[in-house]
């Protein structure tokens, strides 16, 4: 056997082992799920019509002075649907307030729905044109931001959320934050 | 009772792949020509029921049987039946069975037409072809099993996706299929060589047809996915370097280069190392092209869904083959004999460039392709690579290789004179800096120096591809006795296809133009000259479809020119819609129309283009296509070589 | 299955429709140009691999309504585009930023020709001068 000047075999080789570590790597990575340059930044700001009383207006002031989740979400979406009756169970445990941006969505379908399936939310934000939906990155519903006292974005989570997304994922992250000063 | 065969003929398949393998690789080691005649029985079986197996499923597909679990999430009744049989490759696993049913037809084709050959040779290839169907079987039979049935049967199926309710798309992956598939025969021949430890001349003769057929169908397969793009998709464009497409562009560039390496090898026993390299680098490619489209580790429109475990069993595959064709090239590469000299200034020298240009153009096409994986693994963050960086670097790459395209032809072997070169390419290179300067008088907005550069290059590589047939009509004008082989007809062809190519992308890329409006009925649009007049939207009916057409009436200069119909089609069975644009076609130049999206009033939104000479660009693709068939087709590969050269007389064998 | 469901509504946003702009049309064809060239140079994010400029995706056609009123309102291509970066990182670019980290990928390609390049001149010049000693 000679390898003498065997750089055309050894550089292909190596290029070769590179790569399908490369692709084994990236098998269990999802390219489709955008990671958000949104945290450790304080929330956008904006100004929106609450869902249920249009007259009354928030801004990201609500989200100041408390640990709270951030769900952007339609009545149009499947996955919101899916997503919907774990929100309200956990909603139920008053572990944090939950605050719902309602994501280009028709308003009469929006309050069908939780009269329907129930209410999770302390307040709904209604995000007809989905700019401030832009603000905060969002690509698709659901997401779900989590924000900390201060009102910085600490955690967003790309599709709807599981009992074991909120209690492996979210609830350590809460409480350390829950425990922070304000 | 028909998926359950189907399924059985692939375990036979397995087995006898196994066989063939075996009987080809070892007896071949063992000089055992009992085993050794085994092979070419075994593969002919096995080939036989692997085609019985994609019967068997394009039969549940025709009757179809819901029953079967891939019948019912692909087709639905009320599909014409020519795509009920074109449903069978609509996803994953039916695209798999006819990856090994392509495979098949290739091991039939050279089972049969590699009686002439050495019967250790033809045993070596028919065994790593065996290895490959072998392969592949398994990774159907354990992952991807199109047969599995789906109890209770669903009473409707879903559908075809509605895009590929089309002709072009039809033939599509089959003719790319061929032409990636195909790449395993010059793999095998390669690898047999290497197991054989020897490769010279005439195996570059045996080697080069049925490399030139699988490029030549590559070709054609993609020029069929970027003509069908164009006109179904609805947005006028030809080629986004979309992951997918890459990976079928890239086993084209090295197969180029392959091609045109196996001439230096045929001819001056030369370029071995690379012709192996390249044979195997068109093969991992294909393989990678494979894997891509169904990991899901690159975002694609081409993606079928993805799941780790499959994704796992072909990177295992790529990783045995490969690893294993090159560690027996370390092995046995020194044992090759090298080559003759050359001087700085011969055709090997160019060609040499030309393989270069070819493989640094595939390799930044790759890197580009890869680099958003690259950076989300090493948690660098997420990136796009998209038309805009690939179009910065593949011209500049590429622009050198359009040079020496119109010379290399015309320079000698071994010690070329450039007086004589001169002579012969200094027409074409006077008419294409004429072009050059008339191209920089019709435009002057932006772009004037790309499209300067691009009919310049065009000009000159179609000029040149026309001195070969000149000289012999030259020859036979004034009465003498002229040859044009198939192989140089075919050159010149493929060379001319692409100078077509050249000129149609740059002129449709920088004289087309696009425009987006607003229009209600009974209002105008001018664009490029031509008036495009709304004349309002009405409903049509198709077999599973209802469609909205918009109509329009185009004129220019006051005369009606056509009459347009651009629809958006609602397939009621899977909820989709689609864009069917509208075509006018034309040598010099494509009007197109799509419809966009029907906004208040009857007012609608409506993409309006000019495209000028782009037909240019499938046009050349069919004729690179035509260049190679005719090169295959060559008298010297018909004539079958019953004799090998014997050793000792044999210069170029150490 | 949660892929599964994501990918669902995300598909209910696209289709396979291409879209056509309906926002109006710049008076300025400079203006009209840079509002083409930068809704071609924006990935949609919820599709599979399409410009905001052909996406069918509601969310793309909000992006083209919010490039649209900021090139009317004056802002630069470099600020467009910062805009979007930052609230969707890199990704939302077909053209990647030339920064450290990308060094490679704009590099790499010219930097493989000219290591190409040196090895046929290396090549070359080994066989001319096996042809100069008179080999076949």
């Amino acid at each position: 056997m000679n390898f003498r000047n065997s750089a055309p075999f050894i550089i292909p080789g190596l290029v070769l082992i590179f790569l399908i570590g490369l692709f084994a790597r990236g098998l269990f990575l999802d390219p489709t799920r955008v990671k958000s340059p949104l945290i450790g930044k304080p929330a956008p700001k904006f100004s929106l019509p609450g869902l249920y009383d249009p007259t009354q207006r928030f801004d990201q002031s609500l989200l100041q002075g408390k640990v709270s989740l951030f769900n952007v979400w339609g009545a149009w979406c499947v996955a919101c649907q899916e997503e919907h009756p774990v929100l309200v169970a956990f909603a139920q445990r008053k572990v944090l307030p939950i605050y719902g941006l309602d994501y280009h969505d028709d308003r009469q379908a929006a309050l069908d729905m939780l009269h329907k399936d129930g209410d999770p939310y302390t307040q709904i934000l209604d995000d007809a044109t989905g700019d401030v939906a832009i603000n905060w990155g969002v690509y698709g519903a659901p997401e779900t931001f989590l924000i900390d006292k201060q009102g910085v974005i600490r955690d967003k989570i790309i599709g709807p959320l599981t009992p074991d997304i909120i209690d492996k994922q979210l609830m350590p992250e809460i409480q350390k934050l829950q425990v922070e000063a304000p | 009772m028909i998926p359950e065969l189907g399924h059985l003929a692939l375990i036979l398949a397995l087995c006898l792949a196994a066989a063939q393998a075996w009987f080809g690789i070892a007896g071949a080691q063992r000089g055992d020509s009992v085993w050794m005649s085994v092979a070419r029985p075994a593969a002919v079986a096995q080939s036989l029921f692997v085609l019985l197996a994609f019967v068997a499923l394009a039969y549940s597909f025709l009757v179809s049987d819901f029953s079967v679990q891939y019948v019912a999430e692909n087709s639905n009744v009320l599909l014409p039946w020519p795509y009920k049989i074109t449903a069978v490759w609509g996803a994953h696993e039916g695209s798999l069975l006819l990856w090994v049913s392509v495979l098949g037809i290739w091991t039939l084709a050279v089972s049969f037409f590699s009686r002439h050959l050495p019967l250790d040779f033809a045993a070596r290839v028919l065994g790593v072809m065996g290895l490959i169907t072998l392969g592949f079987c398994l990774f159907m039979l354990t992952t991807s099993d199109p047969f599995t049935r789906l109890l209770p049967a669903a009473e409707q199926g879903r559908d075809l996706n509605p895009i590929l309710q089309d002709p072009a798309m039809a033939l599509h992956p089959p003719m790319l299929y061929t032409g990636y598939v195909g790449f395993s025969v010059a793999f095998a021949f390669a690898v047999a060589a290497l197991l054989g430890g020897r490769m010279d001349a005439v195996w570059a003769r045996w080697s080069r047809p049925w490399t030139l057929t699988a490029w030549l169908f590559l070709t054609f397969g993609i020029t069929l996915g970027s003509w069908w793009s164009y006109y179904e998709l609805g947005w006028g464009g030809w080629w986004f370097w979309d992951p997918v497409e890459n990976a079928s562009f890239m086993p084209w560039l090295i197969g180029t280069a392959l091609v045109h390496s196996l001439a230096v090898t045929e001819k001056r026993g030369a370029f071995k190392n690379w012709t192996v390299l390249l044979a195997i680098a068109a093969f991992s490619l294909s393989l990678l092209g494979t894997f891509l489209v169904r990991s899901g580790v690159l975002i694609s429109v081409h993606s079928f869904a993805s799941d780790p475990k499959r994704g796992i069993f072909i990177l295992a595959m790529i990783g045995v083959f490969v690893g294993a064709a090159l560690t027996l090239y370390a092995w046995r590469a020194p044992t090759l004999a090298k080559g003759g000299g050359f001087q700085p200034f011969s055709r090997e020298t160019l060609l040499l460039l030309n393989n270069i240009f070819l493989v640094v153009a595939a390799a930044s096409v790759l890197l580009g392709t890869l680099y958003p994986l690259l950076m989300d693994a090493f948690g660098l963050g997420q990136l796009s690579v998209g038309p805009p960086y690939f179009n910065a670097v593949f011209i500049p790459v590429m622009l050198p290789f359009f040079i020496i395209i119109g010379i290399g032809p015309y320079v000698r072997w071994k010690h070329g004179d450039v007086g004589a070169t001169t002579r012969t390419v200094r027409v074409a290179g006077i008419v294409a800096l004429l072009a050059a300067l008339l191209s920089l008088v019709i435009v002057h907005a932006s772009g004037a120096l790309a499209l300067m550069a691009g009919i310049s290059l065009a000009v000159w590589t179609g000029m040149s591809a026309l001195i070969e047939p000149y000289r012999y009509l030259r020859q036979r004008a004034a009465g003498r006795h002229a040859s044009f082989g198939r192989s140089t007809l075919g050159m010149c062809v493929a060379h001319m296809g692409a100078a077509l190519l050249v000129l149609g992308i740059s002129v449709t890329s920088i004289l087309g133009i696009e425009q987006d409006v607003v229009i209600k009925p009974g209002e105008t649009v001018a664009v490029a000259g031509y008036d495009f007049r709304f004349l309002g939207v009405h409903d049509e009916q198709g077999p599973n479809y209802s469609a909205r057409q918009g109509v329009f009436q185009v004129s220019k200069g006051g005369t009606i020119v056509a009459m347009m119909r651009p629809e958006k089609r609602d397939f009621s069975s899977v909820g989709n819609e689609t864009t069917e644009a509208a075509i006018e076609p034309g040598l010099f130049r494509d009007l197109y129309l799509a419809l966009g999206n029907p906004l208040d009033q009857g007012t609608w939104s409506v993409r309006v283009q000019y495209k000028p000479l782009v037909r240019l660009i499938w046009l050349g693709g069919l004729f690179m296509m035509l260049g190679g068939l005719l090169a295959a087709s060559d008298r010297r590969y018909r004539r079958n070589t019953m004799t090998m050269p014997a050793r000792a007389a044999d210069p170029e064998h150490a | 299955m949660r892929r599964l469901l994501v990918g669902l509504s995300l598909l209910l946003m696209a289709g396979t429709a291409l879209a056509i702009d309906s926002e109006p049309p710049f008076s300025d064809p400079a203006l009209q140009a840079r509002y083409t060239e930068l809704t071609h140079e924006l990935r949609c994010l919820v599709c599979q691999d399409e410009t905001i400029a052909d996406s069918n995706a509601d969310l793309a056609a909000d992006f083209r309504r919010q490039i649209h009123d900021m090139v009317a309102a004056g802002k630069s291509d470099a600020d467009i585009k910062a805009y979007m970066v930052q609230r969707y990182g890199d990704f939302v670019l077909y053209k990647p930023p030339v920064e450290s980290s990308t060094a490679l990928l704009w590099a790499g390609p010219f930097v493989l020709m000219l290591v190409a390049l040196g090895v046929v001149a290396l090549i070359v010049r080994k066989r001319a001068r096996q042809s100069g000693e008179g080999n076949p």
